[in-house]
């Protein structure tokens, strides 16, 4: 499955990022031949197999539904771009 | 008169000189019992490394140096071993790669997108080393976002290998400043992380040991995400009985990381020294491809040879899905950096670009941040875990996954251990052509070292030679899940028979 421009930027789009319009054909290329090589994953049969998401397969512990933690809104404050009023502040997005 | 006086302190120091360069040449259990006896203090240790650190500046194995933190930690350090207090690695300078967030320390996981980060919290691990009484010298330098093999997509630029001759040679990585600062006598021991190999393929170009835990052994707290299903934290080090001392103290279960394991950590450095008479040694024949290094596989047979005459069983063992570990990793890794690395966006922390829109804000501070292949990584998991290629790519991988897991449970019916190269070549330049001109060139150096991270095993790289080059050539032992005591007892013997010359 080879990738062309227009998917290349649909997906930097995606990821949030920009690809610039000279960088596009390259990033195509590279893309391709890393799909290209991934490829060979086909000639596995994989029939009946389930995936392996992680090594850890015992079951997620759980635990009380209780707070354990919080009230630290200067620490998470701390490294905030831009904070208003106690919020970390962004461009608007309401009209 | 002026001149009488300089010759009265010339000698002092002289002999004060070579004394510090003494004391970073000892490895950690060294170091401890030269501490308890009072031969020197924590802080005459501490001093020694900081200068040896000032002074290794060339090799950019560190990215941050806190000199003033470590020397109030000795003086701690001090007190303790006064009071008979002193902890486990009471007084042990260590380096911390520059991924595990250190409380009120810069963290930056060598990212444009990081460089003011400031952690408020300490990650588990190194919570635990400072609680064992370690003291921290400062971050070490490493691959964006543990992504490289050789260190040189760093923001600060790449690590030069100790072992470098007319050229300057690449540390491996990602976690090259590690690897380098131990061997360069920087810092007693250094932490590491190993998502594909990148405790274990430094280690071996800089010819040290160092050790990738059974995943779930340590706590991932803490540390940045690179792959959640593969990272694990572990300790680089001098020799292997200062990772089996410092691993007990980095591990243990951690109910702030769901996936870390409620199993006792043992004690390592108690198997030290232990026959291995009789312990099944598997070579797993697909490491052996007809284009492998002949210095390599003749280093390999040396190791193999070492291991049976003192009683080990060394024999053939097949892992047929070996091939087929990089690709699965390189669908794997990218997908879960994709999503770990959403969270970088300008808004709560880190480098904000301004935009117009939320939107553009985003994309403004991703684009600048990271680095050319960071975002590659980003668009690839992007793209393998979008609609209509999920299943194709991913769901094939995660299959694919599996077997490779079964290839070593069938094979451990049979053996204790799996002994193989830690990487296809040795230390290669910085700038290396070859591997600018096609990432997957540079992919492949970690052929050997990914399916343990799949499979979620142990593995420890020992140095075993020299190559025709005079560089550290390094062998992993894998293990068994949770069997991280069959690997240090097996290494520690190799390692004696070896004798291997650090640098």
């Amino acid at each position: 499955m080879a990738v062309d421009n227009t998917t290349v930027k649909q997906v930097a789009s995606l990821a949030r990022l920009k690809v610039e319009d000279s960088k596009v054909e390259s990033t195509k290329d590279e893309f391709n031949k890393i799909l290209a090589w991934v490829e060979q994953l086909k000639e596995v049969n994989t029939d009946n197999i389930e995936p392996l998401v992680s090594v850890n397969e015992t079951k997620l512990p759980l635990r009380e539904d209780e707070v354990t933690d919080g009230h630290l809104k200067t620490e998470v404050l701390k490294n905030a771009p831009q904070q208003e009023f106690g919020y970390f502040a962004v461009p608007k997005v309401v009209e | 008169m002026h001149l009488s006086r300089n010759s009265a302190i010339l000698p002092y120091r002289k002999w004060w000189s070579n004394k510090m360069t003494e004391l970073t040449k000892l490895t950690i259990s060294e170091a401890l019992k030269g501490l308890k006896n009072k031969e020197f203090s924590a802080s005459e240790l501490t001093s020694a490394y900081i200068k040896k650190m000032e002074d290794g500046r060339k090799y950019n194995a560190f990215v941050l140096e806190t000199p003033e933190i470590a020397l109030k930690q000795a003086k701690v350090a001090d007190e303790n071993y006064q009071n008979g207090t002193n902890r486990t690695l009471e007084g042990i300078p260590l380096g911390i790669k520059d991924l595990f967030c250190t409380k009120g320390i810069r963290s930056t996981a060598c990212s444009h997108i990081l460089e003011n980060f400031v952690p408020q919290y300490e990650s588990t691990v190194t919570q635990n080393l400072l609680n064992g009484g370690a003291t921290f010298l400062g971050k070490l330098n490493m691959d964006e976002f543990a992504m490289g093999g050789s260190n040189e997509t760093s923001a600060f630029g790449p690590v030069v290998n100790p072992w470098s001759k007319d050229e300057p040679l690449v540390a491996g990585g990602s976690s090259g400043g590690s690897a380098a600062a131990v061997a360069a006598d920087m810092c007693a021991g250094a932490t590491g992380t190993d998502t594909g190999g990148s405790i274990r393929q430094p280690a071996a170009f800089c010819g040290i040991v160092g050790i990738k835990p059974t995943y779930g052994r340590c706590s991932r707290y803490g540390i940045m995400a690179f792959a959640s299903s593969l990272d694990q934290a572990g300790p680089m080090t001098k020799d292997v009985k200062d990772a089996a001392l410092m691993l007990e103290v980095m591990a243990g279960y951690d109910k702030k990381d769901s996936t870390s394991a409620n199993i006792t950590v043992p004690s390592f450095q108690k198997v030290l020294g232990q026959d291995i008479k009789g312990l099944k040694i598997g070579i797993p024949v697909e490491y052996r491809p007809d284009g492998l290094n002949n210095e390599i596989s003749n280093c390999w047979d040396k190791a193999a040879e070492m291991l049976t005459s003192r009683g080990a069983e060394v024999f053939p063992v097949h892992l047929p899905h070996t091939k087929y570990a990089l690709p699965v990793y390189y669908i794997i890794a990218p997908a879960e950096a994709s999503s770990n690395l959403a969270r970088y966006d300008g808004v709560r922390f880190g480098l904000r670009e301004n935009g117009e829109k939320l939107d553009d804000l985003y994309i403004n501070t991703r684009t600048s941040g990271f680095g050319a292949e960071v975002k590659r990584r980003i668009m690839i998991g992007t793209y393998v875990l979008s609609a209509g290629y999920f299943d194709a790519y991913y769901v094939k991988a995660q299959k694919v996954r599996r077997l490779i897991k079964n290839d070593f449970d069938e094979a451990f019916k049979k053996c204790d251990l799996i002994l193989a190269p830690t990487a296809p070549v040795s230390a290669f330049k910085i700038g290396d052509e070859s591997m600018k001109e096609n990432p997957i060139n540079m992919y492949l150096n970690d052929v050997f070292t990914v399916s343990v991270n799949l499979a979620g095993l142990p593995a420890l790289s020992l140095p075993i030679g020299l190559d025709s080059k005079g560089l550290p050539l390094g062998f992993q032992f894998i293990g068994k899940a949770f069997d991280e005591e069959t690997i240090f007892k097996a290494a520690y013997a190799l390692e004696q028979d070896v004798n291997f010359k650090r640098k």
